[in-house]
C-alpha cells in the first residue's frame, strides 16, 4: 500500500505506530472498511446532531417489519423453551396408554382427544415432544454458538491483537479448519466420540463455528489497530493488554455478535443434519427437533407428518434468527445509514 | 501475477500437509479403529496383536505417519472394509466421482441461473414486491434443512405425484452403455438419447435440493453487491452521459458487482460436497456424498480417508482457482 501523506515531522514513535498500523491493515479490504466507517459516521453526525450508531440502529429496527417478525419468532421460541414442561400437556418421555392402545406395527395413531397431533412411533404425545423439543433445540443452538464464539474470540483476539507471526500462525490454523466443508468437519468431529450424546453434537457444531468467528473478529480488530482512538491510547502510553481488551475488543465485537444470531440458526439446522446421518444424540427421552426429524425419516412415506412438524419448527425458528440477524447487520452497517 | 499464484500454491501445499497430519491423527483417535472394525466381537489379544503388526500399528507414531504419507502419495489407501468390501478405496472414489460432478454441475447451474438474475433485478427494484418475495424465498432456502427439502421433493414429486423417479441415477429398465461415467453425456455419445433423458429426470430433484443453499447465498451476494455498485459515482456518471441501460448493466454494474459473486460461487462449489452427502443419501444417488454417509455409518476408514482428503483437496483447489480468477478479473487484487 502507498504511504499516506501524513504529518511530515520526524517522530520515531509515530513512525513505529504507523508501520504497525500499516502491517495490520495489510489487506486493503479492512483498510477501506475503516475509511468508510469514518466517512459514514462523520457524515451522520453532521446531519442529525450526534446520534450514536446503536441509537440510530434501534430507531430504525423498531420500525423494521423484518426485524420485528424475526424478534417475535425468537421471543416465542425462547419462552416456549423456558416454560416447556409447564405448557406441554403430557410428559414428553412417557408412553401414553390411550395412544399405546391404538399403536400397532402398521398404525401410528393420529390426532385424538387429549393429543391434538397424535402419537409418535413409540406412543408418546407428539405435541408435548415438540414443545419440550424447543428447550433441547435452544440448548443445542445456544451452547454450540457460545462455545464457537468463545473459541473464535480467543483465536481472533490473539491474531488481531498481536499481528505478525502469531497472526500468521492462527490464520493458517483457521485456513486449515476452513479447508474442509463445514458439515464434513462437524460430522468428522462427531464421529470421534465413542458414544454420541447431546454434548458431542454441541462440540462438533461449535468447532465448525470457531474459524468463522475468529476470521471475523480478526478482520475488525485489524481495522481497529490503525484507527485513531487506538493510536491515541498507544501515544498516551496505555498498556498493550488494556488497549486490546478495553479499546479494541469491545469495538470489534459488533459484527461477531450479529453473526452469532445467524450461527444459532445454522447450528440448529446442522444438529438436524448430524441426527440424519446417525451421529446425533441417541437418547430420545429429552427430544430435540433435529433428532425427531432424523428419527422420522424412515417413516416418511407412511407418516410424513412425523417429519413435517419438527421440520416446520426448525425452519420457522431458523428463519426467525436469520431475519433478526440480517436486519441487525443491516442496521449496524454504517454504509446502509443513508 | 506469477508471484501471486506461486505464493497461493505454497500456501495450499502447507494447508494440505497440515491437513494430512490432522487426518492421520483423526483416524488414529476414531473409536473402535480399523482392527476392531475388522475383527469385531471375536477379537482376542493375540489376534489383535497379530493384526496390529500386520497393519504396522505397533510401530512408533511418526513412522506410521511417514508410511501413511507415503501411501497417500502413491494413492494406496487400502481396500474398503464395508461399503464395497475388498474394492480399492481409491477405485471407489473414481467410480463415484462422475455422479457427484454431474449432480453438482446441475445444482450450480440452477443456483447461478436463478440466483444472479434474481439478485440483479431484486436490487434494481429495491423494496418492490419482487425484491421482498425473493429475499424471503432465499431466506427460506437457507433455513430449510437440505435433507428435509430433499425428502419433501421426493415425497411430493416422486412418491405422491409420480412425475419423477424416486431414487438412483438411471431406471433399471434402461439399458445404457457406459463410456465416461457421466450418464447424461454417455447417452449423447452413444446416441442412446432415451438413456440421457432418463438420467436427466433422475437429476432434477436432487439438483434442486442441492441447489437450495448455493442459490440463496449467490442471490443474496449478487443483490447486496449490485446495491453497492448502484451507489457508486461511476454509475451516476454513466447514466448522465446518456449510456443505454444495456451498456450500463453489462459494463458498469454487472462487471463490478460480479467480483464478490465469483468468490462466493467458488466457496459454494467447494461446500457442495457437504450438501451432496445429505442429498445423495436421500436419493441413493450413488455418488461421493452417499459413499461418505455410508462410510461414516459403517466405519469404513479407508474410504473415509480418501473421501475426506479429496474433499479438502478439491475445496482448497477450487479456492485457489477462484483467487487466481479474481486477480485476473480485478487488477487491483494483484498489487495488494
Amino acid at each position: 500500500m502507498t504511504p499516506s501523506p501524513m504529518d511530515p515531522r520526524p517522530n520515531a514513535k509515530k513512525d513505529r505506530i504507523d508501520s504497525l498500523a500499516q502491517t495490520a491493515g495489510g489487506s486493503g479490504a479492512t483498510a477501506t472498511a475503516v475509511k468508510d466507517v469514518h466517512v459514514g459516521a462523520a457524515g451522520k453526525v453532521k446531519d442529525t446532531g450526534g446520534v450514536s450508531l446503536i441509537a440510530s440502529a434501534w430507531s430504525r429496527l423498531r420500525r423494521n417489519p423484518v426485524f420485528l417478525i424475526g424478534a417475535a419468532i425468537t421471543v416465542v421460541f425462547v419462552l416456549l423453551a423456558l416454560f416447556a414442561p409447564l405448557i406441554a400437556p403430557h410428559d414428553a418421555s412417557k408412553r401414553l396408554p390411550q395412544l399405546l392402545e391404538n399403536l400397532t406395527p402398521g398404525n401410528i395413531p393420529g390426532p385424538m382427544s387429549g393429543s391434538p397431533l397424535g402419537s409418535d412411533e413409540f406412543g408418546r404425545d407428539l405435541l408435548s415432544r415438540l414443545i419440550v423439543g424447543a428447550r433441547q433445540t435452544l440448548i443445542v443452538g445456544v451452547f454450540a454458538t457460545l462455545f464457537g464464539l468463545t473459541g473464535g474470540i480467543a483465536l481472533g483476539t490473539l491474531a488481531g491483537a498481536f499481528g505478525g507471526w502469531v497472526d500468521s500462525l492462527v490464520m493458517r490454523v483457521v485456513d486449515v479448519m476452513l479447508s474442509v466443508p463445514s458439515l464434513l468437519l462437524a460430522v468428522s468431529i462427531a464421529a470421534l466420540a465413542p458414544k454420541p450424546s447431546q454434548w458431542t453434537v454441541i462440540i462438533a457444531i461449535a468447532t465448525v463455528q470457531v474459524p468463522i468467528f475468529a476470521r471475523l473478529l480478526r478482520g475488525s480488530m485489524l481495522a481497529q489497530r490503525g484507527s485513531d482512538h487506538v493510536l491515541a491510547a498507544r501515544a498516551l502510553g496505555v498498556k498493550q493488554s488494556s488497549i486490546v481488551f478495553r479499546h479494541m475488543l469491545p469495538n470489534s465485537l459488533g459484527p461477531v455478535i450479529v453473526q452469532s444470531t445467524l450461527v444459532l440458526a445454522t447450528s440448529i439446522i446442522d444438529a438436524a443434519a448430524l441426527s440424519f446421518l446417525g451421529l446425533g444424540n441417541p437418547d430420545d427421552r429429552q427430544p430435540e427437533w433435529g433428532q425427531m426429524l432424523g428419527a422420522a425419516q424412515g417413516l416418511i412415506q407412511d407418516y410424513p407428518h412425523l417429519a413435517f412438524y419438527p421440520a416446520a419448527c426448525i425452519i420457522v425458528v431458523a428463519l426467525g434468527f436469520t431475519l433478526m440477524g440480517e436486519s441487525l447487520r443491516e442496521a449496524l452497517d454504517p454504509k446502509s445509514r443513508r | 501475477m506469477l508471484r501471486f499464484i506461486v505464493r497461493r500454491l505454497v500456501q495450499m501445499v502447507g494447508v494440505l500437509v497440515v491437513l494430512s497430519l490432522l487426518l492421520f491423527l483423526w483416524l488414529r483417535s476414531l473409536p473402535g479403529g480399523t482392527v476392531s472394525a475388522i475383527l469385531g466381537e471375536r477379537a482376542t489379544p493375540q489376534s489383535r496383536a497379530a493384526m496390529e503388526a500386520q497393519f504396522g500399528l505397533d510401530q512408533p507414531i511418526w513412522v506410521q505417519y511417514g508410511k501413511f504419507v507415503g501411501r497417500v502419495l502413491q494413492g494406496d489407501f487400502g481396500p474398503s472394509t464395508s461399503v464395497l468390501p475388498g474394492t480399492d478405496a481409491l477405485t471407489i472414489f473414481f467410480q463415484r466421482l462422475p455422479a457427484t460432478i454431474e449432480l453438482s454441475f446441475f445444482a450450480m447451474l440452477i443456483a447461478i441461473a436463478l440466483g444472479i438474475p434474481l439478485g440483479y433485478f431484486a436490487a434494481r427494484r429495491r423494496a418492490s414486491l419482487l425484491d421482498n418475495a425473493s429475499v424471503i424465498f432465499s431466506l427460506v432456502g437457507i433455513a430449510i434443512p437440505v435433507f428435509f427439502l430433499a425428502f419433501l421433493l421426493k415425497y411430493v414429486f416422486a412418491i405422491k405425484l409420480g412425475w419423477l423417479p424416486v431414487s438412483g441415477r438411471q431406471s433399471g429398465d434402461v439399458d445404457a452403455t457406459r463410456v465416461t461415467g457421466f450418464f447424461v453425456i454417455d447417452g449423447l455419445i452413444t446416441r442412446e438419447f432415451d438413456a440421457s433423458w432418463d438420467a436427466l429426470k433422475h437429476l432434477v430433484l436432487p439438483s434442486i435440493a442441492l441447489a437450495s443453499i448455493p442459490f440463496a447465498v449467490i442471490f443474496r451476494i449478487t443483490r447486496a453487491s449490485v446495491l453497492d455498485v448502484l451507489d457508486e459515482d461511476y454509475i451516476r456518471t454513466a447514466e448522465s452521459k446518456g449510456l443505454t441501460n444495456r451498456v450500463i448493466r453489462g459494463r458498469h454494474i454487472l462487471r463490478n458487482a460480479m467480483l464478490p459473486v465469483t468468490t462466493t460461487i467458488g466457496l459454494q462449489i467447494g461446500a457442495l460436497l457437504a450438501g451432496a452427502v445429505l442429498t445423495e443419501r436421500v436419493f441413493s444417488f450413488g455418488g461421493l456424498g452417499e459413499a461418505l454417509a455410508l462410510s461414516f455409518e459403517r466405519r469404513d476408514y479407508p474410504v473415509l480417508q480418501v473421501l475426506i482428503l479429496a474433499a479438502a483437496a478439491i475445496y482448497v483447489l477450487v479456492n485457489l482457482l477462484v483467487d487466481i480468477m479474481y486477480a485476473v478479473i480485478d487488477p487491483r487484487v494483484r498489487t495488494r
